[in-house]
């Protein structure tokens, strides 16, 4: 085998051409982990539907009882079952028409200001009662929610920290209440407990934050020995600098995600429990309980229940479309 | 795998007493005892019962008659209906909503497999769209909602199928799809995001460079593996079926257990309350027990004596 050495020229190099898209990727300052996941979600049309959705829904179960001059609780015989009716809107089946196609408004003399979504057989207006429900179901599901929140992330959080036997205890703790039907011990809880707004968020509570105990732990458990904790505290970055851009991004985005599925599971539970008769007693009202009234009466006044039903199932769509969307925007690893 | 079973089969144990603890404890809060009624029962008739249900002597030995009769199978005797056991009661029931929960399941797995697999094979397409917007339909329309407006719809305005009562054959139709409807989305959205996962495996380009028939490679490569994980959704599936029971069996009228509980809440059935919670929990948490186990026997990767933590509820 010859030695043979070709001499290295100057000439043998040649500049590789700038491409115009390597440049500006290079440039770019890496982004926030927030800016980015907004962006991310700001490309999903239906989660964004879904947020505007939720947003018009819950502005309305606010200022929508101010709205007209009736109370949710105000009862009026003359007004009672008058069938929706919306100026300039009677072609959409605001009407004013009963099944047998009466204008009722016509016949019963009744001049003040309509019923938009009708009244109840107390002649209760339902447009007020409708939002209110709204509101009431909001209020009861946000609640459960953000109490789930609070006492899953602690358990979770101390479960996974201080590990060892704490956590095997808790976690067999854990391992039963998962085994337990949930539905079974709200029923339970509400039975001795009177119905109400806080005994239906307590004995949602009771079992409902087990499940994002069990993603904080998860997630708490994982990130303790990765290795990019640990390169950024050989970096010599900061405890508040490991917390804001390593562990709090990486545990916010499933929290956030467990906990936009847990508030339409809220929802759900609250109007099943009302619809089964364990639910708000009257005159409150939720979407449960008008869907239940509407439901007794749906034969004739097909619009009690169907203005409920349609809310209900709007809030629902919208919360889990969105949640969809956040679990892609936030996790792309958890994207299914 | 015997040590998994054991395990298993211990905190079934513990958790249905945990459970049977909870209902004992309730009814000691809840006012009367079943036999509080004079009117209904005899001197010598309440001295039998309470002697027989042990309601005369303390609290602790109570319990443990209370859990003696449990594990005999008796479930006490209704508050309400004079001298009916819950046993009976239950038993009499059992039968339509076994009926219509198992046709719901049948109907729900059938086309939540071909809305999933149509899903997967035309991904991204309009078919997908279609099939992925149903399965959210189908999620999030609370199930009373959706059998109260089948039940306007297809019941009362078009007359296709009787809208409530128990008669016949076809009286079953409606509450099984309606219970159906949350089957159908779980599953089709589950055999979506299974088979798109599996559709990029090595094994499938393999068996397709090989020049097997697509058709084949579909159902024995593809659809084979993704249907195992299904069976972990079998559990949330038992239980949203056993809810959904509860609201559609007083929606359509049919005389199950779910119409039952419903019943006894309104007029403060205690006993019957707790009979049938009990009931519905042990045969949530045998279910629970049975998934377990087939998918630790199905799916070989599986380390069965860890258990899958990140489970199914």
């Amino acid at each position: 085998m010859a030695h043979h050495k070709p001499e290295i020229t100057d000439d043998l190099f040649v500049h590789e051409p700038l491409e115009e898209g390597k440049a500006e990727e290079l440039a770019g300052t890496p982004s926030n982990f927030w800016v980015e996941a907004a962006k991310r979600l700001l490309k999903n049309k239906g989660a964004i539907m879904g947020l505007i959705t939720i947003i018009i829904i819950a502005i309305l179960a606010l200022v929508g009882p101010l709205m007209n001059q009736y109370d949710y609780q105000d009862q009026d015989l003359i007004r009672s079952n008058l069938p929706p009716l919306v100026t300039g809107m009677e072609w959409m089946g605001f009407n004013g028409e009963d099944s047998h196609g009466t204008n009722v408004y016509a016949e019963r003399e009744v001049t003040d200001a309509p019923a938009w979504f009708g009244t109840d057989e107390f002649g209760r207006d339902l447009w007020t009662r409708v939002w209110k429900g709204t509101q009431i179901s909001l209020f009861i599901a946000l609640t459960a929610a953000f109490l789930d929140l609070v006492i899953g992330v602690i358990y979770g959080g101390v479960s996974a920290f201080y590990g060892g036997r704490v956590d095997n205890v808790m976690q067999r703790i854990v391992e039963i209440l998962v085994g337990i039907p949930n539905l079974i011990l709200i029923i339970l809880f509400i039975l001795i407990l009177d119905p109400g707004i806080t005994s239906i968020i307590l004995a949602m509570v009771i079992t409902g934050w087990v499940n994002m105990s069990r993603i904080v732990r998860g997630q708490v458990l994982q990130l303790k020995g990765q290795e990019f904790v640990l390169a950024s505290r050989a970096l010599g970055a900061s405890n508040k600098r490991l917390m804001w851009k390593h562990l709090i991004p990486n545990v916010m985005g499933p929290i956030i995600v467990t906990l936009m599925f847990t508030i339409p599971t809220a929802i759900f539970f609250e109007a099943f429990l009302s619809f089964i008769g364990l639910g708000l007693q009257p005159p409150l009202a939720s979407l449960g309980t008008l869907i239940e009234d509407g439901y007794q009466e749906m034969r004739f006044f097909s619009y009690k229940l169907i203005f409920p039903a349609i809310i209900i199932s709007a809030i629902m769509i919208s919360f889990n479309v969105l949640g969809d969307g956040l679990r892609d925007a936030l996790d792309p690893k958890m994207r299914k | 795998m015997v040590k998994f079973v054991i395990q298993r089969l211990g905190y079934m144990v513990v958790t249905l007493l945990i459970i049977i603890t909870i209902t004992f404890f309730l009814m000691q809060l809840l006012p009367g005892t079943p036999f509080s009624n004079p009117e209904k029962l005899s001197d010598r008739q309440l001295e039998v019962m309470n002697a027989k249900y042990g309601l005369d002597k303390p609290l602790a030995i109570q319990y443990f008659t209370y859990l003696g009769n449990l594990i005999q199978g008796d479930l006490g005797v209704s508050f309400q209906s004079q001298g009916r056991t819950v046993n009976a009661m239950i038993g009499e029931r059992i039968g339509p909503s076994a009926l219509i929960g198992g046709q719901g399941v049948v109907i729900g797995l059938i086309l939540g497999l071909i809305l999933g697999v149509i899903s997967a094979l035309k991904h991204n397409t309009i078919f997908d769209y279609g099939a992925v917007f149903i399965a959210v339909l189908g999620m999030s329309i609370p199930s009373f909602v959706f059998a109260a407006l089948m039940q306007y719809y297809i019941g009362v305005q078009w007359g296709l199928l009787p809208a409530a009562l128990w008669k016949d054959y076809s009286y079953s139709i409606m509450p099984s799809l309606a219970l159906s409807v949350l089957v159908i989305a779980t599953v089709a959205r589950f055999i979506r995001s299974e088979m798109l996962e599996v559709l990029g495996q090595d094994y499938v380009n393999t068996a397709r460079a090989k020049g097997i028939k697509e058709v084949t490679v579909i159902l024995r490569h593809v659809l084979r593996n993704a249907l195992i994980p299904v069976v972990t959704v079998l559990g949330p599936l038992a239980v949203s079926i056993m809810t959904g029971t509860l609201v559609i069996e007083k929606i359509f009228a049919v005389p199950g257990l779910g119409e039952q509980f419903t019943l006894s809440i309104l007029v403060n059935d205690y006993s019957v309350i707790l009979g049938i919670t009990l009931f519905y929990s042990a045969l949530f948490i045998f279910v629970i027990f049975i998934v377990d186990i087939l998918y630790g026997i199905l799916d070989p990767r599986i380390s069965i004596g860890g258990g899958k933590k990140d489970g199914t509820s």
